[in-house]
């Protein structure tokens, strides 16, 4: 995955993205008529870092805090047994109560809706949330699970041949969403 | 991120990154224990049999409870409730087990090597939950993660390993990991209880109690077993507590700071002052959480190296 | 094992240690008697001519310590597959422990075993036990038991515990000049334990049998040949500590002699690293620092005999966890390969020096008449080449087990034939 990674097009560019995060932020409070019954819950790895911008664009237009939290899915995924590597299990972090509260769970790019429902597992067995309202950034289409975004930052519709690269400051040194050739593993 | 191991026989000759990666993740799996529902999918569809030919309460539970957390079907097999007795040899027993088509085997014997004999005779992971005097080691590794957890760090530890270390698994695992992990290893005892070619395991011996006290950040107090006193290895419990017992007045000599372990159970007032045991510098009771946490660890990572290829 | 009324040996080279004969000749037997040495030619002789040329003729080999599970335990080595064990192994005779079930600790069961072994090509010759049932406790009829054949008294797989009986043994046996065999270890230290106390005990959690214990029992037993005058002889020796009694015991002229094995000599503690049942044994398998002891005790004499402790175990027995398995390899197969290969070619001793210490001393200790190659003498001959290399092949034994750690090793010294009682047995395997 790391090795000469082909290109097909850059999606969203770095300026996109900012506006991207914003309007998502709005559609957020818009839904749930602000931001006082909700908290964003971030999926491991860029989902947790687009969490996290997500939150800070709610809190800066709420002028409130917004609780937030962390998942790892790694133990719930339903394709571990089937693969090569063994993941590393990092820290699940909720430090709230979720019963009751409006989550609303963040992931990048919704593909199978595998990751998602493994998220939703994960989720439920912190108790018993108000509703999840799924948001990520780019849906490529491909379910095969009966599981649809509420937030969607771009509908991009691709190949099996292709991938989707959400490239972010904090771990990947840029941000942008690539369109790649898709290498042997899939993630 | 695998290990490079695929039983869990003893420390001896497992990497630092081996060790480093069990006691990593052992990390993320104790958040899960404080959950409201403290039990993820992770080993749904795994048999696991803990083969018990040596009563335990603590470890068993705590094993089982580890894979009960981890959603694996578990079967146990202990002594009084298995064919061994009829005289059945322990190769049959395991093969017999084995054709119910299971995954993983957690095993405790009075025999050491026991768990080495059995990845001899069944493919299963074997995780070793005690053999004979040899190791025990998961107990190390939940020494081990009590206290990174609490100094940040095993380099550089000087813990002193207090009692009967001939007899003694988890001092026998605890040597291994701790000098693997960088940290210093005092041995404490009567002479009757060090082992006489304990050099080869690379530790120093001094009998002095208050000088080991001196020397040591941490004390992990082994439990006398009362019957080696009727085979004549050590005088009398009230010379052994005089001798060899952890106790305030000691501490309160020492003035130090000093970190006690212990791994259960307890002689209260024999080894270990009771005040000692419940004191906020004592991390019995995180040890023992630990270990859950640890089992749930070892479990998962040994889990996926057998059939993790499609 | 083949009758023949007529055999010509051809080309082989005689080594008699006794009559210090050193020389290539042809050996022609006829009736069981050696007939003539020299040139002979084959298209004259009518009998069996059996091609020897490389091989060395020797006075037929005896092994001083074997364990033949008959009566008692007829599945793991009875008296007829122990002979042909013995034979494979280039012996012509073997001493048989007396720990069977029953125990040989009476006149029938002396007889037994002779009249088991009646028609074998193989001596065997009953080691008694020194007390009734092998308790420790009253010594057995040892007058009778001569008589009717035992050569030696031992209580082997256990030591004569006590001093008192100790004494009366040597005491009693004295009398008729016969050894007491005693396998030396004291219980109190030994109780409980598995393997050598030392780096492998501590490192594998194994409980330890110190070799101090073994040293304390040779020295007690050396102590009361002193004071009773009585014979004494050291089963398998295996610390450094013990080889050093005897050797000072010697110097003092005190009527003690020893054996050891090849296994003590060959292998260390070391080797137990995958907790193998087939490297248990009793006395354990010591240190380096024990090896070259014992050496140096095969080459300044301080250890008289080699022998196998030949122990037979079955495979159910010995394929469980190590602390549940029984003490004891089996070596009449393998002792006079892993002689030549371990101990003469790498210069310890030299081949007329082994094949003494496993036909000349142990027979002296055990005052037997030694076979001499020399016209009219009856011929009782092991005839192998030092040269040849076989792998060991368990499954191959002719002995019915196969607990045997030597499984694999490459072994120079093969058994061309043997030869005794008029029969002979040639090896079929090329």
């Amino acid at each position: 995955m790391k090795m000469s990674l082909k290109i097909i097009a850059k999606i969203i560019d770095d300026e996109g993205l900012k506006r991207t995060i914003t309007r998502l932020a709005h559609e957020i409070i818009e839904r749930n008529r602000g931001a006082d019954r909700i908290a964003v819950v971030g999926v491991r790895t860029r989902g947790a870092t687009l969490a996290q911008r997500i939150v800070n664009k709610i809190e800066e237009i709420e002028q409130k805090k917004v609780p937030f939290g962390i998942l790892d899915i790694t133990l719930y995924r339903d394709d571990f047994r089937k693969r090569l590597k063994q993941p590393i299990v990092q820290r699940t972090d909720i430090p709230f109560h979720i019963d009751g509260i409006d989550v609303i769970l963040v992931d990048d790019v919704l593909y199978t809706g595998r990751t998602a429902r493994a998220a939703m597992d994960a989720l439920m067995d912190f108790g018993r949330p108000a509703s999840v309202q799924l948001v990520v950034l780019v849906d490529r289409g491909h379910r095969e699970l009966p599981i649809h975004a509420d937030y969607v930052g771009k509908n991009i519709p691709t190949s099996v041949g292709e991938e989707i690269q959400v490239r972010l400051l904090e771990t990947d040194k840029e941000d942008c969403v690539l369109l790649v050739e898709a290498p042997e593993e899939e993630n | 991120m695998a290990l490079s191991i695929s039983h869990l026989l003893g420390l001896e000759g497992v990497s630092k990154s081996d060790i480093q990666t069990i006691l990593d993740t052992a990390e993320s799996f104790k958040e899960i224990l404080s959950r409201p529902i403290p039990k993820v999918p992770t080993l749904r569809g795994k048999t696991i049999v803990n083969l018990f030919f040596e009563p335990s309460t603590r470890t068993r539970i705590s094993f089982e409870l580890a894979q009960k957390r981890l959603s694996a079907d578990t079967v146990n097999f202990s002594t009084s409730t298995s064919s061994v007795k009829k005289g059945e040899t322990l190769k049959d027993t395991v093969r017999n087990i084995e054709a119910m088509k299971i995954d993983m085997v957690v095993v405790r014997h009075a025999v050491s090597g026991v768990p080495f004999f059995l990845t001899q005779c069944m493919d299963a992971a074997i995780i070793n939950a005690g053999d004979g005097i040899h190791e025990h080691p998961t107990q190390a590794l939940l020494d081990m993660m009590s206290l990174k957890e609490k100094f940040g760090t095993l380099e550089g530890l000087k813990v002193a390993i207090i009692g009967d270390i001939s007899h003694s698994r988890v001092a026998g695992s605890n040597i291994r990991g701790l000098q693997t992990m960088g940290a210093q290893v005092l041995l404490c005892g009567p002479k009757t209880l060090i082992p006489r070619n304990v050099e080869e395991l690379g530790t120093s011996v001094n009998y002095n109690l208050d000088e080991v006290i001196e020397w040591a950040d941490v004390l992990n107090v082994l439990r006398i077993q009362l019957e080696r006193q009727e085979s004549g290895l050590f005088p009398s419990i009230r010379e052994y507590h005089a001798e060899f017992g952890v106790t305030v007045k000691r501490l309160e000599r020492a003035n130090k700071e000093i970190t006690i372990m212990h791994p259960g159970p307890i002689n209260r007032g024999i080894e270990l002052d009771s005040d000692i045991a419940d004191a906020d510098f004592s991390i019995i009771l995180n040890q023992v959480t630990n270990g859950v946490a640890v089992r749930m660890a070892v479990l998962y990572l040994l889990s996926g190296l057998e059939g993790s290829v499609d | 094992m083949k009758k023949s009324d007529k055999i010509l040996l051809k080309g082989g080279e005689i080594i008699d240690p006794v009559a210090k004969k050193h020389e290539t000749l042809d050996v022609a037997i006829i009736d069981g008697r050696i007939d003539k040495l020299g040139v002979i030619d084959e298209k004259s002789f009518s009998g069996k001519v059996i091609d020897v040329s490389g091989c060395w003729i020797v006075p037929g080999l005896i092994d001083m310590h074997v364990h033949l599970r008959e009566p008692g335990r007829e599945d793991e080595e009875t008296v007829h597959s122990g002979c042909a064990a013995a034979m494979a192994g280039g012996f012509t005779a073997v001493c048989t422990m007396p720990n069977t079930s029953p125990a040989c600790d009476n006149q029938n069961v002396v007889q037994f075993i002779k009249e088991r072994a009646r028609d074998e090509l193989v001596d065997v010759f009953p080691i008694a036990a020194v007390t009734k049932n092998r308790a420790g406790k009253e010594i057995t009829e040892m007058g009778e038991l001569v008589k009717t054949g035992a050569v030696a008294f031992s209580d082997d797989g256990r030591p004569v515990v006590h001093s008192a009986v100790m004494r009366h043994a040597l005491e009693y046996s004295g009398m008729y000049n016969v050894p007491i065999i005693d396998h030396c270890d004291d219980m109190d230290l030994f109780e409980g334990g598995h393997i050598n106390e030392g780096k492998m005990s501590t490192w594998l959690g194994i409980p330890p049998i110190p070799d101090v214990g073994e040293e304390i029992l040779i020295a007690r037993d050396i102590l009361l040949a002193k004071y009773t005058g009585g014979k004494v002889h050291i089963a398998h020796i295996s610390t450094k500590g013990g080889v050093e009694l005897v050797r000072r015991a010697k110097e003092e002229r005190i009527n003690v002699t020893c054996e050891v094995t090849p296994h003590h000599l060959t292998l260390t503690e070391d080797a137990l690293v995958s907790y193998d049942t087939n490297l248990k044994m009793n006395p354990p398998l010591r240190t380096a620092e024990d090896i070259t002891a014992l050496k140096k005790g095969l080459q300044d004499g301080t250890i008289d005999a080699i022998a196998s402790d030949h122990a037979p175990h079955s495979i159910e027995e010995k394929d469980v966890e190590f602390d549940a398995a029984p003490f004891g390899i089996i070596g009449l197969e393998t002792m006079l390969g892993v002689i030549n290969t371990k101990i003469v070619m790498d210069g310890i001793i030299t081949l007329e020096q082994a094949i003494e210490k496993m036909c000349l001393s142990p027979r002296k200790i055990l005052n037997l008449p030694i076979p001499g190659i020399a016209e009219g003498e009856h011929a009782n001959l092991t005839i192998f080449d030092p040269k040849k290399s076989w792998t060991v092949n368990l499954h191959a034994f002719k002995s019915l087990s196969r607990n045997s750690p030597f499984g694999g090793w490459k072994l120079n010294g093969f058994v061309r034939c043997v030869v005794n009682k008029g029969v002979y047995w040639e090896n079929s395997s090329k």
